[in-house]
């Protein structure tokens, strides 16, 4: 029975673990913009997409 | 997709950079059509740079470009002025961010955080795109901030560059730590959950029960931060509101929360019972979701402009024949400045030099552009409208005719007072209810049994905590502001809505309020024209630059434009000129017809025409109401007392009255000021007040009205001081706002009802002195969920039939 103990102890730890993982989140600012890095991850293939596709369009 | 593109251009002529239609397919590179030069500009910039993708993300992007010249940001070479605007540096590195309000596609994402290509100097730049910001670092050896703003201004995104919205981060840091408080009180809430099944379940075992008494302590150790930390605001505004003798809302609740966590701590220490932590942490946890989700905010508004965001923050000075800049705040009396055109006089002063119309529209309701003479005074605020002119100012920016408005004591509104909403009202009396009750019951039991009386008086306490009570209000009133958010009527907060609901009269500002900004409509009254005299009208106008003129210019459709001779123009009175052999006159009555007794000497709403000294008619010019003006009066004339304040003359006032029913009172030539006294006379009253304006001469009406609306062509443009804007196009719904704050605070009662239904069931319990920690623990979670529930279903059921959904 005494493991219980121990597996709540464990437990414990791993959902405090999980709260200073939120609270890093909080501090950190990913919680102030919540919209633009949703937009800006599509941009990196489009950059490289740019070298090629305006020059074919002018010519 | 970008064949697609090519093919809807070539249809509709569209402007490849903004969208806009263009007028013909002259101004082009290659298939790609543009509005104008200021577009094209912009596109050659980009392609130079490479960066096209800005047109593949989002479809003609663009801002277009209103006018071509070159703003001068000197300025900012002005190292005291730069080092309020930006954020750090170091010497080498800085970091500002400013606020872009043309932000409103990914491609503006895009290419703002691409300026680096176009100036190496850039370090990094990062945009939000919910508040129109963007934060860029530089480096100070490469490149000068005003580098910076001169590259974002050349690309459609000039910055809004001011001292006073520094302010905005603090409340920033407030939200933030509710995100913290939330997580805290989620955390515990859930994990003390978990720790109190064994009691939910009746497990009785030798050895779970030694568990049991280990869990307690657990749940003592996680319960601490929330009762210190989450709960702590509820205690400060229960001690802030009792110390001004206002029994609010956070009273009651934190008097629950209190005798939760003391009997809790009492049972646990004594061995008598596992306590209410479960219940205490989850109602802590719902509170402050409540409180997130009524603290929606538009983060990209602003609600608390005042003239300081609307004057530029420097202005161009003439000193020894040579042009500089000075910042607006060290202007002095007698300083020479030079106004070009659309730039704004920053203080009252004297006209020395050039052709001045200024547009007053926004700062005194005057709808059509003044022309001055040298010598005339010129208030501050008004607009410059032509070439540059020169003026001498003659009093401080802060003591000017308009800015001192801001001196009246409408303006030092205390913080946010609440006082009056409907759910502190309530409070006051079931706090009293609560504790009498609890006292009794107590009573009751203390002759047969002291433990027994001690368990009905703390449970009392414990289950009348008004959580449903105090979650209502932020869940109505949150749906509420979202529902009018998507109609485009952005409010402040949502104490706006509540008073909103209560209101018994509506001012109306006329200028820009009931009539369309910028769209004035020109009629002509009298003797037919034949289409050779209005060739020669159309000739005539041509020449002056008077905003009257344009618009008798853009009235006829004749395409020959005849030679004129002897032109002559009356600043202020008229134009004439002999075209053809026949001499045609036109301007104000006492120019064209030597009416020397007329009352109309300047140019007013009336033009005047005359060809060879016989009088034909007049050009009327009209402002164009709003479409659903009509409308949206009748169905408010029955329910509120109405009044029209104008800054104008009351040539309107025949037309107003088709709009407004005869009891409506109209008062013109209103000063700023004047209509400030007006509203508060009004609420002397005892009427509540919603003002509805849009410029800053309505600035201190809306501040001294109950709720104040300032109506915006566009959201993002400058907009006075108010508790709500109000997209223009939204402006017919006028009513159905109205009426649905009503509805919100009648959904807000019943949900009190609800509320209390099952503060009853629990009381039943609580008086007897039965109440076992799991029926706490299923009933206020219960009560809380049922309240979140109905109004949510009820807000948005409503608004659909009230057609705002």
């Amino acid at each position: 029975m005494s493991v219980i103990f121990l597996l709540i102890a464990f437990s414990s730890f791993v959902a405090i673990m999980f709260l200073a993982a939120y609270l890093w989140a909080v501090k950190s600012g990913q919680y102030d913009d919540n919209y633009t890095p949703s937009v800006r991850i599509l941009f990196d293939n489009e950059l490289v997409k740019k070298k090629t596709e305006p020059e074919k369009n002018k010519k | 997709m970008l064949l697609e593109t090519k093919k809807v251009i070539k249809e509709k002529l569209i402007c490849y950079h903004c969208g806009e239609d263009c007028p013909d397919d002259e101004i082009a590179i290659g298939e790609k059509l543009f509005c104008c030069n200021g577009c094209k500009t912009v596109y050659e910039l980009l392609d130079a740079n490479d960066l096209c993708t800005y047109y593949t993300i989002d479809e003609a992007p663009g801002v277009k470009q209103k006018n071509d010249i070159k703003k001068n940001f000197d300025f900012l070479d002005d190292t005291e002025l730069k080092e309020r605007l930006i954020d750090f540096t170091d010497g080498k590195i800085t970091t500002i961010t400013f606020s872009i309000p043309q932000t409103h596609c990914s491609s503006c994402i895009w290419i703002l955080e691409n300026l680096s290509k176009m100036n190496p100097g850039v370090i990094h730049s990062e945009a939000n795109f919910l508040k129109k910001i963007v934060s860029i670092k530089f480096d100070e050896n490469e490149t000068t901030l005003k580098q910076i703003v001169e590259l974002l201004d050349s690309i459609g995104y000039e910055p809004d560059l001011n001292l006073a919205e520094k302010e905005k981060e603090k409340s920033a840091i407030i939200n933030k730590k509710l995100w913290y408080k939330l997580g805290v009180a989620g955390f515990a809430a859930g994990n003390i959950m978990l720790f109190s099944f064994p009691e939910y379940l009746s497990i009785n075992d030798l050895d779970i029960d030694n568990l049991k008494s280990a869990f307690s302590y657990l749940n003592i150790l996680f319960a601490l931060p929330v009762f210190f930390y989450s709960a702590s605001e509820y205690f400060i505004s229960a001690y802030k509101g009792l110390k001004k003798k206002i029994v609010n809302v956070d009273v009651p609740i934190s008097i629950g929360v209190i005798v939760l966590f003391l009997r809790s701590l009492y049972e646990i220490f004594t061995q008598t019972g596992v306590g209410y932590l479960d219940s205490m942490t989850a109602l802590v946890f719902f509170l402050i979701v409540g409180r997130m989700f009524q603290n929606k905010t538009y983060a990209a508004l602003n609600f608390d402009r005042n003239y300081k965001s609307y004057f530029p923050i420097a202005v161009t000075i003439l000193k020894n024949k040579i042009e500089t800049t000075k910042p607006v705040e060290k202007l002095n009396v007698g300083d020479r400045i030079i106004i070009k055109n659309a730039e704004l006089i920053p203080a009252d002063s004297i006209l020395i030099n050039g052709s001045a119309f200024i547009d007053y529209s926004f700062v005194t309701g005057e709808s059509n552009p003044i022309e001055k003479e040298n010598g005339d005074m010129i208030y501050a605020g008004g607009r410059q409208v032509g070439g540059a002119i020169e003026v001498e100012t003659i009093k401080e920016v802060s003591q000017s005719y308009l800015t001192q408005l801001w001196n009246s004591k409408a303006f030092d509104k205390d913080e946010e007072s609440n006082i009056d909403a409907f759910v502190n009202v309530v409070s006051k009396y079931f706090t009293f209810v609560i504790i009498v009750i609890a006292t009794v019951a107590g009573l009751y039991w203390f002759s047969t049994d002291t433990k027994l009386a001690f368990n009905a008086f703390t449970a009392v306490l414990i289950i009348a905590c008004p959580c449903a009570l105090a979650l209502s209000t932020p869940f109505t009133l949150g749906n509420t502001l979202r529902i009018f958010g998507k109609n485009k009527f952005y409010v402040k907060s949502t104490h706006v809505i509540e008073k909103l609901a209560s209101i018994s009269s509506i001012v109306f500002d006329k200028t820009g309020t009931l009539t369309e900004t910028g769209s004035a409509t020109v009629n002509y009254e009298g003797d037919e024209l034949t289409e050779k005299e209005k060739q020669l009208i159309k000739s005539l106008v041509r020449n002056s630059s008077h905003p009257l003129s344009k618009n008798i210019y853009n009235l006829f459709d004749v395409k020959e434009i005849t030679t004129i001779e002897n032109y002559e123009e009356k600043a202020g009175l008229g134009i004439k000129a002999i075209i053809d052999g026949t001499q045609i006159q036109i301007g104000s009555k006492v120019y064209v017809n030597k009416d020397e007794e007329s009352d109309e000497i300047n140019l007013s709403t009336k033009v005047y025409l005359s060809i060879n000294n016989v009088q034909k008619g007049f050009f009327k010019v009209n402002n164009t109401y709003r479409p659903e003006l009509k409308k949206v009066i009748t169905s408010l004339t029955n329910y509120y007392k109405l009044s029209i304040l104008s800054g104008d003359n009351n040539s309107e006032q025949k037309q107003l009255t088709n709009y407004f029913p005869e009891k409506t009172k109209m008062l013109f030539k209103q000063t700023p000021y004047n209509k400030l006294t007006y509203v508060e006379n009004l609420k002397k009253e005892n009427e509540k007040v919603l003002m509805i304006g849009d410029g800053l001469n309505d600035a201190g009406a809306l501040s001294a009205s109950n709720v104040g609306i300032s109506i915006a062509e566009d959201v993002n443009n400058f907009s006075p001081a108010c508790d709500g804007i109000l997209y223009a196009n939204s402006f017919q719904y006028l009513n159905n706002f109205i009426n649905f704050s009503r509805i919100s605070r009648k959904i807000i009662l019943i949900s009190f009802v609800i509320s209390f239904i099952y503060n009853i069931i629990g009381l039943s319990f609580a008086v007897q002195g039965t109440l076992s920690p799991v029926i706490s623990a299923i009933l206020m979670p219960l009560s809380s969920i049922s309240v979140v529930v109905f109004t949510t279903l009820a807000t948005n059921i409503f608004a659909k039939k009230k057609g705002l959904l």
